[in-house]
């Protein structure tokens, strides 16, 4: 019988656990060096941004401008650079599995040894899932849904800013384990017995990083859902909402409703390493049945949160360039609150093979292939959308193009997967992960920058470059297909996920033709960072109005980018497309009778409770019981001063309104810039 | 049957594409074959929908692009209860034939049934007794228990063709999945509990047979051959295990539990009769108190566990997802 962790070597009081040799970069094998020009990289890299920032002055401004900023525009922004960092993190982990598995056959092992090997898919998976996914959809629904209701910012907008740096500080605390120790080898999901039986921070590390980020998850969930319901301009009401608003406002009850589940099962799971219960071990009554049972019970509801506002993104833009109205507005809502509903009774399909018996595969065989009734009108109706309409091929509209295509068969080979007799061939096969990234590529990523594209006008004022835009979408979409194709032909020869070595040479081809178009997807992600890069330098050139789309939501009805109070009078609504409606009806903006208008007031708050919280959770992965207390008792501290701080609000005075208003980048709101 | 010139036509080009065999499509055992079959099945009804959206999206991307004035334009027209309809009762046929085909399938070839035919149109004989197979998941190797034969091997595995083969599957300590994908479909392994699995081979042939479970450091070599033989080789495989002698008793299992990459294939003569019952009920060591026991014992004192579904039976092992293990004796011959 193994104990879940180690008996205390030699450990300080000052440093817990943590000594030198815990750096492995110190170490002189390859993976050692490796890790050493990571990290000068890193430094290096780090010291020259922190040296401009210094030599340009900007600490004061990033300070008020953005780090302490309740502004869900600003904030939403921070999200969206946090998940482009990850991505590029998560990315680089990509690549070196796939040099791994296109070079490690027969006498060959390959550059890394299955403990690195190990390390870097479970750091690719939870990177991807928690730090850019879900940074990516917390970033787009902050930054436009607050704006398509017509409101001038979440309803808690401190909890926003404290959300935030949650999130922020588990990024931290993953990328700090490529420095200092070590990182789990236990998959993304950290079943155990691996995650209770390995040793070192590892697995501690996936533990806090995600508690941190899981908490920041809650709290956004939660400023959604009280946002939407409460604060919508007068007149919208549910049923005239923007359908993105409608996919965040569910994709926030899931939220609501499924990370407690995963905050309980990972604190169960550090109460197994840390004080020796046995809820998820071998022995004394603990079972891994029961971890893998809970931790389904987020992840699977966890992909539709992912899913759903991307929905709502194509919902925005296919209509915006086909030129009508969404098709059956009624019917993506209820399709939209059915898989919302369906998606907490298909859990189980993650592990038909565990023996559970005939009838209870049947009933998760079932209901998995139902939720594809609602997803399949979903496509139907977006096509409808175009049907009858003037499609412009904009980089959005390009993005949703792809998107249809690769997420109409990633949707089919799901409804394989679901077909429980299939599935005990397919299972963690190749299959299933060409599967996954093909509904999370072809879903989530080309989505987000389906959205990226669409909004960033709306956000900087000025477009994104065509030709990087579409240079990266055809980089994406063949190297997509160039990099799973043959993961799908693989999981037909029956090759199972997460090996770093092979004996079959004739699988070798293949694994090299995927290395492929992994570098073709990287060429997407370059031509991606150029786009940003080429069009801030020509931004004047690029430069547009308030409405640059000749958009339908009320996103569209202030100036790019808006200004901090968002809207000076509040829209009135009284149909769906509400924007599209005040275009038709003959709207004039309004250049006088303005009010002073009450915002609330940057704190300094969310980033000591962020730093804080991390202290501890660094001072729990080491041992460091003196760092953890310390800083667990400054959260509480820093808790109470915050709610004795009475100086939350401010008013903008009606002269800068006035001024704003008849300054602010609106131009071509009229004109309908759209050819 | 129709299934069969499918699978014929969509192999042709993957077969052209590479040497490789392409286990899933085409798989050497009745059971797999029967799971491939309701794939390659589920999947073409499937694309009875799919191929016409991929086709509609082309089509409809293409003929209203904005340049095409041609293309009529209707602002408005964003409703139409028929269409709608159909858009919900498209899918939902669909749907309704492929969960008819998973409900009846996964009962069918529902790994803890018995079964009932070797072949297509050939049942068991009457009077065969399945070959049973007890196998345990180490780091990482497998060990396999042949007790009607008294026999135990490590990394290899041997059934006689069309023979039916009952598995019955535990874990040392990692949660692995005991995969031949020639034969049938994967099944997982946990420590504590067991599952099953009843399987067949119908060609002879080498097999390769691995964990599909990811279970720590070793689990890319965690891979083992499975062998499809003659019942004449079957025969003279169990007598060279016998010949080869080495016993498999209680230090020789502490000793083989010990975590090992790239284990090399080996057999042991006899092996400790109830030893796959120990692994199962976790009690090795003679200090460990067996799981049933313990169970049991627990199942009487709090009263409240008894009402719980599952707990009322005293005899059985710990395992939950699977069906009594019987004890287990080494038959001699």
């Amino acid at each position: 019988m193994l104990e879940p962790t180690s008996p205390p070597a030699a450990r300080s009081f000052l440093f817990g656990r943590l000594t030198l040799d815990s750096l492995p970069f110190l170490k002189p094998d390859l993976e050692g060096h490796i890790v050493l020009v990571t990290f000068l990289a890193v430094i290096c890299g780090g010291l020259a941004v922190l040296g401009l920032i210094t030599y340009k002055r900007l600490w004061g401004y990033l300070w008020r401008e953005w780090f302490t900023s309740v502004d869900h525009k600003k904030l939403g922004i921070m999200y969206m650079i946090l998940g482009t960092v990850m991505l590029l993190r998560g990315f680089a982990d990509a690549v070196m599995m796939r040099a791994q598995q296109a070079i490690a056959f027969g006498p060959n092992m390959g550059y890394l040894p299955p403990e690195h090997y190990d390390q870097i898919f479970t750091a690719h998976g939870s990177i991807m899932i928690f730090f850019v996914a879900m940074a990516y959809i917390v970033g787009l629904i902050n930054y436009v849904m607050p704006l398509q209701i017509g409101s001038r910012d979440v309803a808690f907008p401190f909890l926003n800013n404290l959300s935030f740096w949650f999130t922020f500080w588990g990024a931290i605390t993953f990328m700090v384990s490529l420095f200092v120790g070590d990182f789990s080898t236990a998959g993304w999901l950290g079943y155990p017995p691996v995650s209770e039986l390995q040793q070192g921070p590892g697995v501690d590390y996936y533990i806090w990083g995600l508690q941190l980020s899981g908490v920041g998850t809650l709290l956004s969930g939660v400023n959604f859902v009280v946002t939407i319901i409460k604060m919508r301009a007068p007149g919208m009401t549910m049923m005239k909402m923007p359908v993105f608003t409608w996919t965040s406002l569910c994709t926030s009850g899931l939220i609501i409703a499924t990370f407690p589940v995963l905050t309980a099962t990972l604190f169960l799971l550090s109460l197994d390493r840390y004080v020796g219960t046995h809820f998820f071990t071998s022995d004394f009554g603990g079972n891994v049945m029961m971890y893998i049972n809970l931790i389904w019970v987020w992840g699977h509801p966890e992909v539709y949160i992912l899913i759903l506002p991307i929905f709502g993104i194509y919902s925005e833009i296919v209509p915006t360039f086909s030129g009508k109205p969404l098709f059956g507005y009624s019917s993506m809502v209820y399709a939209t609150c059915a898989i919302m509903i369906l998606s907490y009774l298909v859990w189980l399909h993650h592990f038909f093979t565990m023996g559970s018996g005939a009838d209870v595969n049947s009933f998760f065989s079932l209901t998995t292939m139902i939720i594809s009734i609602p997803t399949g009108v979903k496509i139907f109706n977006w096509l409808f959308t175009m049907y009858r309409g003037r499609v412009h091929f904009t980089v959005p509209m390009l993005w949703t193009m792809g998107f249809l295509f690769t997420f109409t068969i990633g949707g089919m080979t799901g409804v394989m997967l679901s077909v429980a007799p299939a599935d005990f061939l397919l299972h963690n096969s190749l299959f299933l992960i060409a599967h996954f990234h093909n509904v999370i590529i072809g879903g989530v990523v080309f989505g987000v920058f389906a959205g990226v594209n669409y909004w960033f006008p709306k956000a900087f004022g000025f477009k994104l470059d065509e030709f990087w835009g579409k240079a990266s979408f055809w980089f994406w979409q063949i190297g997509f297909w160039l990099a799973f194709g043959p993961l799908y032909i693989m999981g037909f020869m029956g090759v199972t996920r997460r090996l770093s070595h092979f004996d079959n040479p004739a699988l070798q081809p293949y694994f090299i033709v995927a290395g492929i178009g992994a570098a073709l997807i990287a060429l997407g992600i370059g031509s991606f960072i150029v786009q940003i890069g080429i069009s801030i330098l020509r931004r004047k050139q690029y430069a547009v109005g308030g409405d640059p789309w000749d958009g339908r939501t009320l996103e569209w009805a202030t100036s790019s980018p808006p200004p901090d109070y968002n809207f000076a009078f509040v829209p009135n609504v009284h149909e769906r497309d509400a924007w599209m409606d005040m275009k038709k009806h003959g709207y004039q903006r309004p250049l006088e009778g303005f009010n002073d208008i009450h915002m609330p007031k940057n704190t300094a708050s969310g980033v000591v409770i962020g730093v804080l919280s991390f202290a501890c959770c660094f001072g729990l992965i080491w041992y460091i019981w003196w760092l953890a207390a310390a800083s667990f008792v400054g959260v509480i501290v820093a808790s109470i001063v915050h709610t004795f701080n009475y100086h939350r609000d401010y008013h903008i005075p009606k002269a800068e309104v006035n001024a704003f208003e008849h300054s602010g980048n609106w131009q071509d709101a009229a004109q309908g810039a759209n050819a | 049957m129709t299934v069969k010139r499918l699978r014929g036509l969509l192999l042709l080009p993957l077969v052209l594409l590479s040497g490789c065999h392409f286990a899933l499509l085409d798989p050497s055992g009745d059971v797999a074959r029967q799971q491939s079959d309701i794939m390659i099945v589920t999947t073409l009804i499937t694309l009875l929908i799919v191929v016409p959206v991929l086709v509609a999206i082309g089509i409809i991307g293409w003929r209203y692009r904005a340049s095409n004035k041609q293309a009529h334009y209707d602002a408005h027209w964003d409703h139409s209860p028929s269409l709608e309809l159909l858009v919900w009762a498209a899918p939902l046929v669909i749907i309704i034939a492929v969960g008819a085909i998973s409900w009846i399938g996964t009962h069918q070839v529902d790994p803890y049934r018995p079964l009932t035919r070797v072949a297509p149109n050939q049942p068991v004989a009457v009077g065969v007794k399945p070959l049973e197979v007890d196998v345990v998941s180490l780091r990482w190797k497998w060990l396999f228990f042949y007790p009607q034969y008294g026999i135990a091997t490590v990394n290899q595995l041997a059934a006689p063709v069309d023979r039916p083969i009952q598995f019955k599957l535990t874990s040392d300590e990692m949660m692995d999945a005991f995969s031949v994908p020639e034969l049938a479909g994967m099944i997982y392994t946990m420590p504590g509990m067991q599952t099953m699995l009843h399987a067949v081979i119908n060609k002879p042939g080498q097999y390769q047979g691995f964990s599909a479970n990811y279970s720590g450091e070793g689990f890319t070599d965690m891979r083992f051959t499975f062998e499809g033989m003659s019942q004449q080789d079957f025969d003279s495989w169990i007598a060279k295990a016998r010949a080869g002698g080495g016993s498999l008793d209680l230090p020789a299992y502490e000793q083989l539990r010990q975590p090992e990459r790239n284990a090399a294939a080996r057999s042991f003569a006899s092996f400790e009769p109830d030893l796959f019952t120990r692994i199962l009920d976790r009690c090795i060591d003679a200090s460990q108190t067996c799981m049933s026991p313990a169970m049991s014992a627990d199942a009487h004192a709090g009263g409240a566990m008894q009402d719980m579904p599952g707990m009322h039976d005293d005899n059985t092992t710990p395992a939950d997802a699977a069906k009594p293990a019987e004890t287990q004796a080494a038959e001699t011959h």
